[in-house]
């Protein structure tokens, strides 16, 4: 890994999903900034589907299984076209958000994009919930990259999507009015616990299991179905005030959804709140270590600006260890193979209509061998952080694989590896790579070393 | 061979001073490798980690205590009291198949254990806390490697593939400075012999990619000239499920030189629908049981498996038809080498007051001394070893005698 100091290969790098032949690099980190400020042109191009798509599929799964309960002879056949359809959607969503990380000219939006799903981890419970995650990073997420925390944080908890992850779908105040006519409901932790410790403070703050119980019965109330959509419904909530880090929320009757967002806004500005979220953008971004000066200049800016995301980056990408030589982290796989598709820049249309065989054998399986299956991190903490996670004999040995057989999906003439290990490293390419590329034994192998490169694969 | 560089186990937990990040582990009086005697044999040990809180007390029913009807209905139990182990516990029906086993005294549990973290229930410093194997007053950050590392630090004549950790998910429990093999069944790579060499040349520079790359030939290699000497014989059945694959792959290894194997299996945490989806899980374990069980042949005789989880769930069940996050649980057992049949441990009671905070099954033992039993069971270490290496500053108690 060359120690380069030049400003555009690491904005592109290490803010973004690397060099591409066709675009130029961001020049410094107010180019990052304006990304930010530019209409979205990717979302439009490669659309992702909303809860609206969700909601017609689990309505039509429901009138299917009605039907064939009924005896109705159409009614398995009208389940096999939704999961047909949903099926579908999942692998043009999947073809979408990696045509955006590999060709969009505001990589460094994508990459806020996929950390920001990364903290707020979801993943689909079901078949019919299957496009939940896609919603989720299109409602909760992509308009608030720039906003405030404070509003991610709103849209994020009363996502859908995050209700039924976890488990708020049926989460009911065990007092409330709901319960009292009906046995077998009452409370479930697993949002409250997951907010304080994941989302917001962080595991090592000061807060008790009471004060988990307590913000999940504050959080009785928030409820999703197929009909309606997003509910909350004052008659499952706790009655009662509850007590969170020392604060009285609630109480009226009827409960109140603003008394949820008003203890989601107190914890978005505690000041354990700042520094769990500067240290995570620092370690996703810059380092597994990060200085922990940086972590400080970004959490004061953070708390000075009331949670504001864009003066957030701004002070993570003003200080100087933001722009330390690369090389203090390893690409992700879905990096790793957004940043390859990137620099080898295969026609527009070639990753958005990938037919649905190779969408499965070219990046569904290789992600999962790589470690990353697509969307289904392990649980709601999301995908390991470390270089020592993902560069594993089995990890490494298939991105190597995948690498020396990229050239395949190329339809049009290979470059020299003497060229492509400059188009696709620049001034971060070692002059030990620089040798090895020209000696390989073809073309195809040549660009495959460039790809497998520790070079390549950190950041 | 792994020799991975230096590495901090990097989870909050593990970095609270970052003053100390860079130093080794052997900076670490008590957790330096001590040279041992006696020969360890050829026993077997399998730790599976089970991610995300197994609810002890539905696998391991304790239907002989009064409260356990009203803390768990029907809904959830099924209202199910077979197959029975003894006058006191049932089994989860999904674990059946395994009913054999207990019958031949293959198969053991430890009930009401707990690593030694409380009270903040999270999954993911519960996690690191159970393959680091230390207790809370072990200094955190000096603890970079995992408790089945520092037993093979320990070991008399380890080879590179002495252990194993199977899968694609990250196995701290034996990552550290002892060398220990990492790879998941299905992974190929075929190089041209330029190809390999290049790689090795600019990978030489990068101790990460240099280990992983080197590890990953040797091990593809060995595994093509396996089958290789395999293909006149018998084509083994396929084996079904993920977790039986991992299994089916760990055998294979251990029916070689391996001693040791690890690989973890999640999807424990049963906040809601708790009937199926633990059933589910339940399937899966038993399949990697068995799994073991045949592909070890001979050598299952020889095997302790040690499935183990970060903590139990709450005593009774949640408003959902699951549990929340809780702290003492079960230890499941298996294996030709171990004495079961029987439910170890020491029993304390589903009342309310003797509920740990009036919510949890109360831990009355410490899980890593039933593992540090094993380990001497198996391979003779001294138990000085285990309560200060090993496992620092742990009192193994009374030996409960697992190990036949």
């Amino acid at each position: 890994m060359a120690g380069t100091k030049d400003v555009s290969t690491i904005a592109a790098i290490r803010y973004g999903y690397g060099l591409s032949p066709d675009q130029p690099a961001p020049v410094n980190a107010q180019a990052l900034l304006d990304q930010l400020d530019a209409p979205d042109t990717a979302a439009t191009l490669w659309p992702l589907s909303g809860t609206d798509f969700m909601r017609q599929q689990m309505r039509d799964m429901q009138g299917a299984r009605k039907a064939k309960r009924a005896g109705d002879e159409t009614g398995q056949k009208r389940i096999k076209a939704v999961r047909k359809r949903l099926n579908n959607q999942v692998l043009i969503g999947l073809r979408a958000q990696l045509a955006r990380a590999s060709l969009s000219p505001q990589g460094f939006r994508e990459r806020l994009q996929f950390f920001w799903c990364d903290h707020f981890t979801v993943t689909s419970k079901s078949g019919v919930t299957a496009t939940a995650p896609d919603a989720f990073a299109q409602e909760a997420i992509r308009p608030h990259l720039a906003t405030t925390f404070a509003q991610m944080l709103r849209a994020a908890v009363t996502h859908p999507a995050m209700l039924l992850y976890l488990d708020q779908t049926r989460s009911i105040g065990p007092q409330s009015a709901y319960a009292k006519k009906r046995e077998n409901v009452g409370l479930n932790e697993n949002l409250g616990r997951e907010v304080l410790e994941l989302h917001t403070l962080g595991v090592d703050a000061p807060y008790t299991q009471e004060d988990v119980r307590q913000f999940a019965k504050l959080l009785t109330g928030l409820g999703f179905n197929a009909g309606k959509g997003f509910v909350f419904h004052p008659n499952w909530a706790q009655p009662g005030a509850e007590l969170v880090l020392g604060q009285r929320y609630g109480g009226e009757t009827p409960a109140n959804i603003s008394d949820i967002y008003a203890a989601l806004d107190d914890i978005a500005l505690h000041p354990a709140t700042a520094h769990h979220l500067a240290h995570k953008l620092a370690v996703h971004f810059v380092a597994d270590q990060p200085d922990p000066d940086l972590v400080d200049h970004i959490a004061s800016a953070y708390l000075a600006h009331q949670s504001d995301l864009r003066a957030t980056y701004a002070a993570m990408l003003e200080h100087p260890a933001a722009w330390a030589p690369l090389g203090g982290k390893a690409r992700q796989p879905w990096d790793f193979m957004a940043a390859s598709l990137r620099a080898i820049a295969p026609p527009a249309g070639l990753i958005a209509d990938l037919d649905q065989k190779k969408t499965r054998s070219w990046i569904i399986a290789p992600l999962r061998a790589m470690g990353q299956p697509y969307q289904k991190p392990l649980g709601p903490n999301g995908w390991a952080e470390e270089a020592s996670a993902w560069i594993t004999p089995q990890g490494l040995a298939t991105r190597i694989s995948w690498a020396m057989r990229i050239a395949a999906l190329y339809d049009r003439h290979l470059p020299d590896p003497r060229d492509f290990v400059q188009s696709a490293l620049g001034a971060a390419a070692s002059p030990t790579l620089i040798q090895a590329a020209a000696r390989a034994e073809s073309k195809s192998e040549g660009i495959g070393l460039i790809l497998a490169s520790a070079d390549f694969n950190r950041r | 061979m792994t020799q991975k560089p230096a590495r901090p186990l990097s989870r909050r937990l593990f970095l609270r001073s970052a003053s100390l990040i860079g130093c080794s582990a052997a900076a670490w009086p008590l957790l330096s490798p001590v040279t041992f005697a006696s020969a360890p044999g050829d026993a077997r040990l399998v730790v599976i980690i089970l991610r995300g809180a197994m609810d002890g007390l539905d696998v391991v029913r304790p239907i002989g205590d009064p409260d356990y009807a009203t803390y768990r209905h029907a809904s959830l139990t099924n209202g199910k009291t077979d197959p029975a182990l003894n006058d006191f516990y049932a089994l989860h029906p999904a674990m059946a198949d395994l009913m054999p086993l207990w019958k031949a005294g293959e198969l053991g549990f430890a009930h009401a254990v707990a690593t030694p973290y409380r009270d903040k229930r999270s999954h993911f410093d519960g996690q690191d806390i159970l393959e680091a194997g230390t207790g809370l007053d072990v200094p955190q950050p000096q603890v970079r490697d995992g408790w089945l590392n520092r037993m093979l630090q320990a070991m008399p004549d380890l080879q590179s593939d002495t252990a194993y950790a199977v899968g694609r998910d990250e196995m701290k429990v034996i990552e550290g400075s002892a060398p220990s093999m990492s790879w998941a069944p299905k992974t190929q790579l075929r190089l041209s012999d330029q190809s390999q060499r290049l790689l090795e040349r600019i990978y030489e520079d990068d101790p990460l990619f240099h280990a992983a790359s080197q590890e990953a030939i040797e091990i593809s290699a060995r595994l093509e000239a396996e089958k290789e000497a395999q293909a006149t014989g018998m084509a083994r059945p396929a084996i079904k499920g993920q977790a039986a694959q991992l299994a089916g792959f760990a055998a294979s290894r251990l029916r070689e030189d391996t001693q040791i194997a690890t690989f973890s299996i999640g999807g424990w945490d049963t906040h809601r629908n708790q009937r199926n989806v633990l059933a589910g899980r339940l399937g899966d374990l038993s399949g990697a049981i068995l799994a073991l069980k045949s592909g070890l042949g001979r050598d299952w005789g020889k095997t302790t498996v040690l499935a183990m989880t970060e903590f139990g769930r709450t005593a009774r069940e949640n408003g959902t038809g699951g549990t929340d996050h809780g702290t003492g649980g079960a230890l499941i057992m298996a294996g030709g080498a171990i004495r079961g049949g029987q439910v170890y441990g020491h029993w304390p009671d589903l009342a309310d007051h003797a509920l740990f905070e009036q919510r949890d099954l109360m831990p009355t033992a410490d899980v890593r001394a039933y593992a540090a039993w094993a380990m001497r069971g198996m391979f003779g270490f001294e138990k000085g070893l285990l309560e200060s290496t090993v496992f620092p500053s742990l009192d193994m108690g009374d030996d409960p005698k697992i190990i036949s």
